[in-house]
C-alpha cells in the first residue's frame, strides 16, 4: 500500500503540508513542521533513487487512469537524481532560513514564507515526476508562482520589481511551453511523454512540429535564464531574501534544466532536435557567449549577491554545453554539474546571506576584513568560491573535467581551451570578494567587536554544502554513477524510440 | 482567399498573441502590461479551444443518435490553464499594489528613476 504511492509521495506530502503550514501561523512552529516535511520528502526521493538504481523505471497512474488516457508519474534514473538533489537542498535551505529570514523578512510573514516555500518544494517535484507534458505546465506555474511570492518577500521595495519583472518573463516563458504543447498534441493527439515520442517521429518532418519545439526551446530557455534570456534573473536573485536565494539558485533553474533535458531526449529524440534542426550548434554557441558575457558582468559589480547571479547564469552556460556536445559524456557532465552547483550556489548565498545577517550589507566594501571577523562563514565562502573556479579536490573540477573530457572526444580543442578560460574569469570575480575579505582592513567606523560569527544553524546547512563540495569532489563514485546511468539511459530510450518508429526490435 | 475564411479562427490567434506580446513588451504602465499578459494568454486558450473542434461533431454530450463528437479534452485542459492564468493575474495585480504602495507610482520609467537615485 505504502510502497506502492511512493512515487506521489514528494508531491502530495508538501503540497498538502504547505496550507497547514499557513494555518499554524506561529514563525517557529511552522518552521519546525516544513523542515520535518521537506527531510521527510527527502527521505522518500532518497528510497526512490535507490529503487531506479536496480529496477530502472517505476510508473504510477495517478487517479488510477492508466497510461497514455491518465496523467502518469514516471521515474527513471534521471529524475530521481535530480529529485534528490533538490528535496535535499530544499531541507538544508529551510534548517538555514530560520535565523535569516528573522533579519529579512517581517514576523507576520515568516509562516508565508515556509508556505510559499513547501509550495515551490511541490511544484518543483511534480515537474521532475510528471509524465505527462501538460501536467508538466501545470507544475511549473505552481512552482512559479510561489518563486514570485518569495521573492517579493524581502523588506528592500526594490525585490518588488524584481518580482514583478520575474513575473512577465516568466508567465511568458510558460505561456510558449503551453503553446508548444499545444502544437504537439494538435498534430499527435497525446500528452504522455513516452506516447508522445513514439508518435512524435512520424510527424519528423511537420512543420507544426518544428514551430512546437521552437517555441518550447524558447519558453524553457526563459525558465533556466540562458543567455540572452536570463535578464529576470540578476535583480531576482540580487533583491529576493538570502534563504529565496540560496533556494532558487541551487534548484530553480536546475529543474528547468532538466525539463530542457526531458523534452530533447526523451519527447524530441536525438537525432530530429540535434541533427534535422542543427539545436546543437545554437545551444553551443549561446552557451560559450553565456559563459563568457555574465563572468564579464559578474567581474565588475558591486554587490556580491549580483556577482554570484551572473555567475549562475555563466554555469548554466557551462550545463547547456554539455548537452550541445551530444555525447554520453557530455550530458552526464550536465547532469553532474546541476549536483554540483547546487552545492556550490547553496553554499555561497548562504554565506552571503549570513554576511547581511550580521553586517547588514552585501556590498563587496562590507566584506572588508570578514575574514577575521566572520572566520567560519568566509572559509565556507572561500571553499565554495574555489569549487566554482574548479579547484582540484572540489566538486567544480569533476564537473569542469568531464565537460573538457567530453570536448575532446570529439576533438573539440577550442572549446576545451574556453572552458579553462572561463574558469580564468571566475578565479577574477571570486577573488575580489575573497580579497576584500582576508586581505583588506575593516572600515575604521566599524567597531570590530560588532561583527561576530553567523549562529550556527545557518552555519551547520552551510558547512553540510561545504564538507559535500569536498566529499564529492574526492568520492565521486555515487555522482558519476548516478549521472552515467542517468544519462546512458537518456540516449538509450531516445534511440529506442527512434527504432521503434522505423520497426527495428532492440 | 478560402485559407483565410477556413481558419478565420487561428488568425484571430495569431493576432491577439502578437498584440497581446506587443503590449507586454511595450506598456510602460503596469497594469496594461498584465492586460496584455491576458490577451496573449486568452489567444493560446483559443488556440486550443480551435484544434478541439472535429468537423461535423457536436458538444461532446451524450445524446442519443449522435455519434460524433468533438474533442472535449483541450477544453479540460484550458479549464486549467486559465485557473493558471487568473492565479498568475491575481498574484500580479498584488505586485503591482505593493509597488503603488512603495514607490507612489505604476509607471515603469518613474520607479526606475527613483531606484537610481539612491
Amino acid at each position: 500500500m505504502f510502497e506502492q504511492h511512493l512515487i506521489a509521495l514528494p508531491i502530495l506530502l508538501p503540497l498538502i503540508a504547505a496550507p497547514i503550514t499557513l494555518i499554524l501561523g506561529h514563525s517557529r512552529l511552522s518552521w519546525m513542521f516544513a523542515t520535518a516535511i521537506s527531510a521527510l520528502a527527502c527521505y522518500f526521493s532518497w528510497h526512490l533513487l535507490t529503487a531506479t538504481l536496480t529496477e530502472s523505471v517505476l510508473s504510477y497512474a495517478v487517479g488510477g487512469w492508466s497510461p497514455p488516457w491518465g496523467i502518469e508519474l514516471r521515474v527513471d534514473v534521471a529524475n530521481a537524481f535530480v529529485l534528490l538533489a533538490v528535496s535535499a537542498l530544499s531541507t538544508l535551505v529551510l534548517i538555514y532560513s530560520k535565523d535569516s529570514i528573522e533579519k529579512e523578512i517581517e514576523s507576520s510573514k515568516h509562516a508565508l514564507y515556509y508556505t510559499a516555500h513547501l509550495l515551490c518544494l511541490a511544484g518543483l517535484s511534480g515537474i521532475l515526476l510528471t509524465g505527462d507534458a501538460f501536467n508538466l505546465f501545470v507544475f511549473l506555474e505552481i512552482s512559479s508562482l510561489a518563486t514570485y511570492t518569495l521573492v517579493s518577500l524581502a523588506s528592500d521595495r526594490r525585490c518588488l520589481t524584481a518580482a514583478f519583472r520575474y513575473l512577465i518573463m516568466g508567465t511568458i516563458g510558460a505561456t510558449f511551453i503551453l503553446i508548444g504543447v499545444g502544437m504537439l498534441y494538435m498534430k499527435t493527439g497525446t500528452l504522455n511523454m513516452l506516447d508522445l515520442a513514439i508518435r512524435i517521429d512520424v510527424y519528423e518532418s511537420s512543420r507544426t512540429i518544428n514551430t512546437g519545439l521552437a517555441f518550447i526551446m524558447v519558453g524553457v530557455s526563459i525558465k533556466l535564464a540562458l543567455f540572452p534570456l536570463h535578464m529576470w534573473l540578476p535583480a531576482a536573485y540580487t533583491h529576493a531574501p538570502s534563504a529565496v536565494t540560496a533556494f532558487l539558485a541551487s534548484t530553480a533553474t536546475k529543474v528547468a534544466f532538466y525539463v530542457m533535458i526531458r523534452f530533447i531526449f526523451t519527447i524530441f529524440g536525438l537525432n530530429y532536435v540535434f541533427e534535422e534542426m542543427g539545436m546543437d550548434l545554437i545551444l553551443m554557441v549561446l552557451a560559450i557567449v553565456a559563459i563568457f558575457k555574465c563572468s564579464y558582468m559578474a567581474t565588475v559589480q558591486s554587490n556580491v549577491k549580483t556577482v554570484l547571479a551572473y555567475s549562475s547564469v555563466a554555469q548554466i552556460g557551462y550545463m547547456i554545453l554539455g548537452i550541445s556536445l551530444v555525447s554520453v559524456t557530455g550530458l552526464m557532465a550536465g547532469l553532474i554539474h546541476i549536483f554540483n552547483h547546487a552545492l556550490m550556489k547553496g553554499a555561497l548565498f548562504m554565506a552571503v546571506g549570513a554576511v547581511f545577517y550580521r553586517v547588514g550589507s552585501v556590498e563587496i566594501s562590507a566584506f572588508k576584513g570578514l575574514g577575521k571577523q566572520m572566520p567560519f562563514t568566509m572559509a565556507a565562502f572561500t571553499i565554495a568560491g574555489l569549487s566554482i573556479i574548479g579547484v582540484p579536490l572540489t566538486v567544480g573540477f569533476i564537473s569542469k573535467w568531464y565537460l573538457v573530457t567530453a570536448a575532446l572526444e570529439q576533438q573539440h580543442w577550442i572549446l576545451a581551451a574556453l572552458v579553462l578560460v572561463g574558469s580564468l574569469l571566475a578565479v577574477v570575480y571570486m577573488g575580489r570578494v575573497i580579497e576584500a575579505a582576508y586581505f583588506q582592513k575593516p572600515p575604521a567606523s566599524q567597531d570590530s567587536n560588532q561583527v561576530k560569527e553567523a549562529p550556527w544553524l545557518m552555519l551547520l546547512p552551510m558547512w553540510i554544502l561545504v564538507l559535500a563540495n569536498i566529499y564529492f569532489g574526492i568520492d565521486t563514485s555515487l555522482t558519476t554513477e548516478a549521472a552515467s546511468s542517468a544519462s546512458e539511459w537518456l540516449f538509450q530510450t531516445s534511440s529506442i524510440a527512434a527504432a521503434n518508429s522505423a520497426e527495428v526490435s532492440q | 482567399m478560402n485559407f483565410i475564411l477556413d481558419y478565420y479562427n487561428y488568425w484571430i490567434v495569431v493576432f491577439l498573441m502578437m498584440a497581446g506580446f506587443y503590449i507586454v513588451i511595450s506598456a510602460n504602465n503596469l497594469v496594461k502590461k498584465i492586460v496584455g499578459l491576458n490577451v496573449f494568454q486568452t489567444s493560446v486558450f483559443m488556440l486550443y479551444i480551435s484544434m478541439g473542434k472535429v468537423s461535423g461533431g457536436t458538444a461532446p454530450i451524450l445524446v442519443d443518435g449522435v455519434t460524433l463528437y468533438s474533442n472535449p479534452l483541450p477544453h479540460v485542459l484550458i479549464l486549467t490553464a486559465i485557473v493558471v492564468g487568473v492565479a498568475t493575474t491575481s498574484v500580479g495585480l498584488a505586485l503591482i499594489v505593493r509597488i503603488k504602495r512603495a514607490y507612489g507610482t505604476v509607471e515603469e520609467n518613474e520607479f526606475k528613476n527613483q531606484d537610481d537615485a539612491i
